[in-house]
């Protein structure tokens, strides 16, 4: 160990403000990623329970390719690769949510498909044999169900989501990571710095568990 | 142990189920064959016999959770088609027919009301009032008002299988399928569940019952059918059946089930 080693705390506090700058990007990017990554999940989900092998097969490609392919190749392909065949440049960002939003949907779609599955077979004979349908059947029956036994997946979709985004500094995104980087290499203070970085992913990640937990803790009323 | 039937069926009334040759195969095995049964409203039919031996899945063709092969089946006036091609018909037939199973299948998610309201709000767009309404009177006869606003996880098995016959009943249906209604429960709950089904057999409601319930079936049922490796294999009045069953095998299997 280097016996000369101090730990600026001057520099750590100092690089906050900056890091802060780089939150709103991380958060948007994690979050609208994610949103529509749950839209593509319940489709695809979905589809992936169809018996049709027409609605299957596409749903079972999708969740295969994408959660087969690293996220940083995704993003790559999508800010690089798309304006050869767009003919236009895509925004950094646009193209960070579209990454969580196709690599978050491939997983979410899994996690549908799982919790929708999970519901004893007599729930639906239940439900059809009172005269529902069987859309009526999923809509108020198998899917309030499903859903609160798919929190606990979503939530740590979420984060992994949330941590996915600091691969996005590779794209110039100026996100956190992308703001510590920019920070060090103005004052060499990496050790901090990544710290500080680190502690606040931990703050996002640790808010999200906790509203995870409160929402699992409500939704556990009546099961 | 006499039965007073008060009630009076009309033996010439057109039959509310009626089923000719039905024949189901599951893989190689043949659960049901050429099963022919027909049932009268205001009739109570108990169906006994050993497990797997295709009582459950005979009255649950009735109402087309289980896919028959071959044969012809008519409930409540509509066709249903073999191989689950029913659509639209089905789902029709099973506004009118009610069903209670073994492990209850309440709505967990769902309050005990709610439970009950679900089904006549969407299928008979009653508004939230009459259903609820009529959930509190359903409540109240199967003796368990107090319990409407509680979840089915707080509750007895003995009561939760009075709320699933409260669910049924609020569809108003013609005739109740009921698939081993006490086969789940507690020795101490299963009297509540069977004094419930009693009155409802009392103030004419057509019910298909599957059972083990050896007494309640000779009390309640109008006809008692002993089904033998999907077959029926003898059918009467309880006291033909119980007190002089005429094939062997009717014999010995209520030889094993009346000695203990």
């Amino acid at each position: 160990m280097n016996a000369s080693f101090e730990f600026d705390w001057q520099a750590a506090f100092d690089s906050v403000p900056y890091l802060l700058a780089g939150i709103p990007y991380t958060l948007l990017i994690s979050f609208g990623g994610l949103f529509i990554g749950f839209v593509i999940g319940m489709i695809f989900g979905l589809l992936r329970l169809s018996p049709a092998p027409w609605f299957r097969w596409p749903a079972i490609a999708y969740i295969e390719i994408f959660r087969g392919t690293p996220v940083l190749v995704q993003v790559l392909f999508i800010f690089y690769g798309l304006p050869q065949i767009l003919g236009g440049p895509i925004d950094a960002v646009t193209a960070g949510i579209a990454a969580i939003a196709v690599n978050s949907g491939a997983y979410i779609s899994e996690v549908v498909r799982g919790g929708v599955q999970s519901i004893e077979r007599g729930q639906r004979e239940a439900g059809v044999s009172l005269g529902l349908t069987r859309t009526q059947t999923f809509r108020y029956v198998i899917w309030p169900q499903g859903f609160r036994r798919m929190i606990p997946a979503l939530g740590n979709q979420g984060i992994i989501s949330i941590k996915d985004t600091s691969l996005f500094a590779v794209i110039g995104v100026g996100e956190l990571v992308r703001q510590g980087q920019i920070y060090i290499a103005t004052t060499f203070r990496a050790l901090e710095v990544y710290l500080m970085v680190a502690l606040l992913y931990l703050a996002i990640t640790l808010t999200l568990s906790l509203a995870l937990r409160l929402l699992e803790r409500k939704g556990l009323v009546g099961q | 142990m006499t039965k007073q039937n008060a009630k009076k069926i009309d033996t010439s009334a057109a039959p509310i189920v009626r089923m000719e040759k039905l024949n189901k195969h599951f893989g190689k095995l043949h659960v049901l064959s050429d099963v022919d049964l027909s049932v009268i409203p205001g009739e109570v039919v108990v169906i006994i016999g050993a497990s797997g031996s295709g009582k459950s899945t005979l009255i649950r063709c009735i109402n087309g959770l289980e896919e028959f092969q071959k044969g012809h089946l008519e409930v409540d006036g509509k066709v249903l088609e073999p191989n689950g091609k029913s659509g639209r018909a089905l789902q029709q037939i099973r506004t009118e027919v009610g069903m209670v199973f073994q492990q209850f299948n309440l709505f967990p998610h769902l309050s005990v009301v709610d439970n009950i309201t679900l089904a006549p709000m969407k299928v008979r767009s009653a508004s939230r009032a009459e259903a609820k309404q009529t959930a509190l009177r359903l409540l109240e006869r199967v003796g368990i008002a107090d319990q409407a606003d509680k979840y089915p996880s707080q509750l007895s098995g003995g009561q939760q299988q009075r709320v699933a016959l409260a669910r049924a009943l609020a569809m108003e249906p013609r005739l109740m399928l009921f698939d081993e209604p006490t086969s789940a429960l507690d020795p101490e709950m299963i009297g509540e569940v069977l004094d419930a089904m009693r009155e409802l057999a009392r103030e004419g409601m057509t019910m298909v019952i599957v059972t083990h319930e050896m007494s309640f079936a000779r009390e309640v049922a109008d006809r008692v059918i002993y089904i033998h490796k999907g077959q029926i294999v003898e059918q009467g009045t309880p006291d033909e059946v119980f007190d002089n069953p005429q094939n062997e095998r009717t014999q010995s299997f209520l030889a094993r089930v009346l000695t203990h």
